[in-house]
């Protein structure tokens, strides 16, 4: 015998019913509140003590900027003037700027750093950004020589004979690359260093051709030897990265030995040691009288060491590509550089960007290492002449918030960057 | 590309012609001390179409992957278009650039549109001028029916879709030998006949193929010779109708009664 189940009446709704506004618990700040606050007992612990926590800092911090000295001639004055009241002594940061900034640069020739920097803009635009116009990558191209010019001073004849040395040896390498890609590398190489050599006969006798006044090594420092060691350690260190890491998969037994051998022991090592070596020892290797200039051989170990990270970082980023990838450049007939250039790389790098950026920020504030070796950039300014100057010893805070802020304007510039060229190459995704 | 509801008739057929494509003789490889290839003699003559088949690991991708030198074999010759396989770079890409060959995973370059996967050859290898390669890209794109996803990415299409642009992409080189490996079992079953449709058009424009597959339906419409694998060795071949309807061996008896059993 079977029940009938009980018959569900028939229903129709001939008006919609109007939305009505949500119950006050359920919306805006309360809702928020009760649930990302105080959604349980521990958890509305933890809120209350971190608003303790933010509010015992703050109560100091905020003060002492309110009641910062933003003039003074000292940090004697400053104190007079707070007579005991917390405050921070900012003055100190107007007062040393300049050299915090540029160090001991000729003051009047700042504008020849400055412009450096405005068009290291321009010069990195078509690198960073796909839409600027390609043409201006020539000017990429020719930036590092007008770099130098403006930085260094000297005759104009100086980077353009370094220039032309680099375009011969690139023309040397694409006459030669057609028979072996060792001849055309070592063919440039050569014949860009005799080149070199040359016009060094000629250079040294003519120093006044379109000559800029001429700017001393040791004079360079503050943050703009931070910016110039971290631009041209990361621009060089990041090819380096890439031969390294393919020269650790190739399949020629030396190639591969010398790339491993190189990126485990430069890994090994700690930079400041890598450091005192280009301060140092390298002189003693170096035949008497050779005036191979310092911050030359620091960019040489920073890139060195750099160098070895992002190799190892795009190691992984290889190996994360499928082998089906290679086999399909392979199968097409794409030679190696093709395959390289076109197929893996691109999708490497891809991968490895969050690594590289990793590498890139902290290389470039390992720069600051090179107060070590009593090089004046930032931090070894701020140390050296700022602090132990009668007007300003004693003024941590202030200067070194102020170099802080200086290093995370550019890093955080330069991730945020990162996150968008990721965004940007994201082609893979559904 | 014609490409009949019906199959062809074997009389209707492209000719195959005596010249020969492929000469495989006397080929071994070992992987380590495990010898997966042993004598392998194989002729494939302009204009066949060969499926091999076998079980897993009986090595049938392996030869085929030799032929185009993706695997390196140790001993024997092998000769594509009358050029001798060696170890030499330049000589490999030559017969690389001549045979196409299809993955079962389609291995497209996901960083590259659909149109710049199948114009990056041609333009890299071949020389050809950008607007020429883009041409011959839509023309094999119209064949394999998808010229309208020309500026999509690999990963916005479907797995059938992928592995046509992976056909299309081999064929922009022009080659005239084609290696297909496995090329449908990585595709959901719905995808599995476009594919095969493709495949097929091209076998009736008289494309010299070599098919690892186990699509025994397609085996029977187009090839015009079966070889079955086992162990690193061939161990029967012979046209469809006689391989299907009257196996030798008993290996492959046992094999089709597998395959073709439910």
């Amino acid at each position: 015998m079977t029940t009938s189940a009980p018959r569900s009446p028939a229903f129709v709704r001939h008006e919609p019913l109007p939305p009505q506004a949500p119950p006050v618990a359920e919306t805006g700040m309360i809702k928020w509140v009760r649930e990302n606050l105080f959604s349980s007992i521990p958890n509305g612990i933890l809120t209350v003590a971190a608003i303790w926590a933010i509010y015992s800092l703050l109560s100091v911090l905020l003060p002492w900027i309110f009641n910062g000295v933003w003039s003074a001639e000292s940090v004697r004055d400053c104190n007079e003037q707070l007579a005991g009241a917390s405050g921070g002594c900012f003055a100190a940061i107007g007062a040393t700027w300049r050299q915090m900034v540029f160090g001991i640069y000729p003051n009047d020739i700042y504008w020849r750093p400055v412009t450096a920097f405005v068009l290291l803009g321009v010069a990195f635009a078509p690198v960073l950004f796909q839409n600027v116009p390609r043409k201006l990558l020539y000017f990429t191209l020719l930036y590092p020589f007008v770099a130098y010019w403006l930085v260094w001073g000297g005759s104009l004849l100086v980077p353009v004979t370094a220039l032309l040395g680099v375009v011969l040896g690139y023309v040397v390498y694409s006459r030669l690359v057609e028979q072996s890609f060792a001849m055309g590398f070592f063919g440039g190489i050569v014949s860009a260093l005799v080149f070199w050599w040359l016009s060094g006969f000629v250079v040294g006798e003519e120093t006044n051709v379109l000559a800029l006044s001429q700017v001393e090594t040791r004079n360079i420092g503050g943050f703009m030897l931070n910016m110039i060691l971290g631009v041209v350690c990361v621009s060089l260190s990041l090819p380096l990265g890439i031969v390294l890491a393919l020269g650790r998969q190739s399949s020629m037994p030396i190639i591969k030995w010398i790339c491993v051998v190189f990126i485990e022991f430069v890994r090994g090592v700690p930079l400041i040691t890598l450091l005192f070596v280009a301060n140092v020892v390298l002189a003693y290797f170096l035949p008497p009288g050779t005036n191979f200039d310092l911050i030359l051989r620091v960019i040489i170990m920073i890139t060195m060491f750099a160098g070895a990270y992002i190799a190892e970082v795009i190691r992984g980023g290889l190996a994360a590509l499928p082998r089906g990838q290679y086999e399909a450049a392979d199968s097409l007939g794409l030679d190696y550089a093709q395959a390289m250039r076109l197929i893996i790389l691109p999708q490497a790098l891809k991968i490895s960007i969050p690594g590289i950026v990793n590498v890139a920020v902290g290389l470039f504030k390992d720069t600051t290492l090179v107060s070590v070796i009593s090089m004046f950039d930032l931090v070894g300014i701020i140390r050296g002449p700022i602090l132990s100057s009668t007007e300003w010893s004693g003024v941590y805070w202030e200067v070194f918030g102020f170099a802080a802020l200086l290093f995370f304007i550019v890093c955080y510039g330069i991730s945020q960057y990162s996150q968008w060229l990721e965004r940007q190459l994201a082609t893979d995704r559904q | 590309m014609a490409m009949t509801d019906q199959a062809p008739d074997q009389t209707e057929a492209p000719k195959v012609s005596d010249e020969v494509a492929i000469d495989i003789r006397n080929m071994n490889k070992w992987y380590g001390a495990f010898h997966v290839l042993r004598d392998i003699d194989l002729t494939v003559y302009r204009g066949e179409r060969i499926v091999i088949c076998g079980p897993s690991g009986s090595g049938k991708s392996t030869l085929i992957r030799c032929i185009n030198a993706l695997e390196e074999h140790q001993k024997g010759t092998i000769e594509v278009d009358g050029t001798t396989l060696s170890s030499d770079i330049k000589n490999i890409d030559k017969i690389r650039s001549e045979v196409g060959m299809v993955f079962q995973h389609f291995n497209l370059f996901p960083h590259l549109s659909i149109l710049e996967n199948c114009t990056l050859a041609p333009i890299w290898v071949r020389k050809t001028p950008k607007r020429e390669a883009e041409e011959t890209a839509m023309h094999f794109l119209e064949k394999v029916k998808i010229p309208e996803q020309a500026d999509k990415y690999p990963g916005q299409l479907s797995g059938g879709q992928q592995q046509r642009v992976a056909i299309a992409r081999s064929l922009c080189m022009r080659p005239r030998i084609m290696l297909f490996d496995e090329p449908t079992s990585a595709l959901d079953p719905e995808m599995i006949s476009e594919v095969l449709d493709t495949m097929i058009g091209l076998a009736e424009e008289g494309m010299t193929m070599l098919c690892v597959t186990h699509e025994m339906g397609f085996a029977r419409k187009v090839a015009n010779r079966v070889i079955f694998m086992d162990a690193g060795q061939i161990v029967e071949q012979n046209e469809p109708e006689e391989f299907f309807g009257n196996p030798q061996s008993d290996r492959t008896k046992l094999f089709l009664s597998q395959i073709l059993g439910h």
